[in-house]
């Protein structure tokens, strides 16, 4: 079945990213120098990073379905394939954020000042010149290509094969299986091998080294469980909207169940995540260690505590019965609710390394979500009315299309 | 003649599927099934109502969180407040942390045991008790539907019988 963008979805996305960048203009007029620019370039990496990554978690999840050759989901893979369709917009985003800090145009990563490495000099950083060999400009932005293109690489080649494979006639194989999904599986592997690095590697990178002094080992691992579960936000809400739209004949209740056990038990892995990080730190109580969390609680308190309950407890009570996880007016406030949640678990990442006590949740931040979010969700919905809603040929098909549990 | 209990032996899963749904059509109440494995789908046709353990698995759970919570309280800071590393425990909520570890596992302890030993005791079937499987070679390759005559008013036993021979049914044995 095809699907068609309705004049609303085009409407009201059109609306976010009207509202959004008058709110972004008002916040930024109404802000001073610097700290406005600062602001800026803050926010454009956090939506950058969370947009982007939602699809790249959308990726893995397809990819992990190949390698697991996981049978219940294939009547969704053109949903995780529309969510990755934000990659080379996010992709933009952050290199431009990436470069304009390699030309100092703004003061997001520490580490790129220069006069950080004059030994003897009056700013001269012992900790950071150490880490030199690694973190320095040019091997970031190196790595940070690779990274990216070679996530695209796999984003493309799976969605271009999955619509090839559409078109494949099997009773011209021997074995009457499409050669195609058998690729699928062996890219899926590398992809996962290579996401497996980089995942954490990117996390270091692009957030971690925002507060340069500090370290966890923990980190990339949470920044991905952070995610992976706001993708499956996404795919269990884009879901419910194409069946309520009377799409996706083919998902059935089930298949929502099956989406809802993701959310829940990767929020656990989030929270778990999250609060072992905290725990070791808090606990060990090393002054190097706690520097991150004394500037989360004395600036970010309320979002930075408050959103891990939040994004804890709501899953954790309200989806846990088997009813809720089938049933919309559960999913769905719970799932909207927790994507703010790990929205501004990104933001919090982000902003007290950059804004220190300058910065919180206002205008500038609301603006440029929102102007992401409309974005996101035209570009997500133009992706999925370009192919037919369900693949062909793919050899459990017919068995998703008859999961009952 | 009220407590006959009729039992229909199979040979094959699916078989035993299709013939479950066609006595039920034919207003025959099955009480139970045994087999080697569960059977995808049986649940429904012959009316069985979906299990509540997970209800009973939540409430040991969050019991199990209560009870350690309670237990290091008067543990670690009630009855002797512990300094480790220079964190005295003279409050619950500020050390709440360091328990939080203990407090989860306890209560993923008393939930998984809570839930075993209640499946246990709901079917009988703890260590020790004598088993009630009618037919035993229903642990090998045989598959039983078991239909007990006073469940079947007005339906004698030989009516059933003959709505049990319209299935592929192997031997139909009288208890």
């Amino acid at each position: 079945m095809e699907y068609k963008i309705s004049k609303n979805a085009k409407l009201t996305s059109s609306i976010l990213i009207l509202v959004g960048i008058i709110a972004l203009v008002i916040g930024l007029t109404s802000g001073h120098g610097h700290h406005t620019s600062q602001r800026f370039w803050a926010n454009l990496l956090v939506n950058g990073y969370f947009f982007f990554t939602i699809s790249l978690a959308a990726l893995f999840f397809l990819a992990l379905q190949y390698v697991s050759q996981m049978a219940w989901g294939v009547t969704t893979h053109r949903v995780f394939q529309a969510i990755m369709s934000f990659m080379p917009i996010g992709a933009i985003v952050l290199l431009i954020v990436f470069v304009a800090g390699a030309a100092h145009m703004h003061h997001l990563y520490h580490w790129m000042d220069p006069e950080l490495y004059i030994v003897g000099g009056e700013h001269y950083d012992e900790i950071i010149a150490n880490k030199q060999a690694y973190l320095n400009t040019p091997f970031f932005l190196i790595r940070s290509i690779i990274y990216i293109a070679v996530w695209m690489f796999f984003a493309y080649w799976l969605r271009k094969k999955s619509k090839e494979e559409d078109a494949l006639n099997l009773a011209a194989y021997a074995d009457g299986v499409s050669p195609i999904y058998k690729k699928s599986i062996f890219m899926g592997v590398l992809f996962i091998f290579f996401f497996a690095y980089t995942s954490s590697s990117s996390a270091w990178d692009w957030l971690m080294s925002i507060d340069t002094h500090w370290f966890s080992t923990m980190f990339g691992w949470y920044s991905f469980s952070g995610m992976w579960v706001s993708s499956m936000i996404v795919a269990v809400v884009l879901v419910l909207y194409l069946k309520s739209k009377g799409y996706l004949k083919e998902v059935n209740d089930s298949h929502i169940h099956d989406l809802g056990k993701w959310l829940f038990a990767i929020s656990c892995l989030w929270s778990y995540l999250w609060f072992s990080q905290f725990m070791l730190i808090w606990y060990s109580d090393i002054p190097e260690e706690v520097t991150y969390y004394i500037d989360r609680f004395e600036h970010y308190k309320l979002l930075y505590v408050g959103t891990f309950f939040v994004n804890f407890l709501l899953p954790f009570f309200l989806l846990m019965s088997r009813d809720a996880k089938r049933n919309a007016i559960f999913l769905l406030p719970v799932a909207l609710i927790i994507f703010l949640g790990h929205w501004i678990d990104v933001l919090v990442m982000v902003l007290p390394g950059t804004m220190h006590e300058e910065g919180g949740l206002g205008l500038v931040e609301i603006g440029m979500f929102l102007t992401f979010l409309g974005g996101f969700i035209f570009t997500i919905l133009t992706s999925l009315s370009k192919a037919s809603l369900q693949t062909k040929n793919h050899p459990m098909y017919d068995e998703s299309v008859h999961l009952h549990h | 003649m009220s407590d006959k209990k009729i039992y229909a032996i199979y040979d094959d899963d699916y078989v035993l599927l299709e013939s479950a749904k066609h006595l039920v059509s034919k207003g025959i109440f099955i009480r139970d099934v045994f087999s080697p494995f569960p059977i995808h789908g049986i649940d429904p046709v012959i009316g069985l109502k979906r299990t509540r353990i997970a209800i009973t698995a939540f409430i040991y759970g969050m019991l199990g969180v209560l009870l350690a919570l309670l237990g290091i309280w008067y543990f670690s800071v009630q009855d002797w407040p512990i300094n480790i590393g220079g964190k005295p425990n003279f409050s619950l909520i500020d050390n709440l942390p360091a328990f939080i570890p203990v407090t989860f596992e306890f209560g993923v302890l008393c939930a998984a045991h809570g839930m075993a030993i209640t499946y246990l005791l709901r079917n009988w079937t703890l260590p020790g008790f004598k088993s009630h499987n009618p037919y035993p070679r229903t642990t090998d390759d045989r598959f039983v539907m078991e239909i007990h005559v006073h469940d079947n008013e007005g339906k004698s036993i030989e009516e059933i019988k003959s709505i049990l021979n319209e299935t592929y049914v192997l031997e139909i044995d009288e208890k």
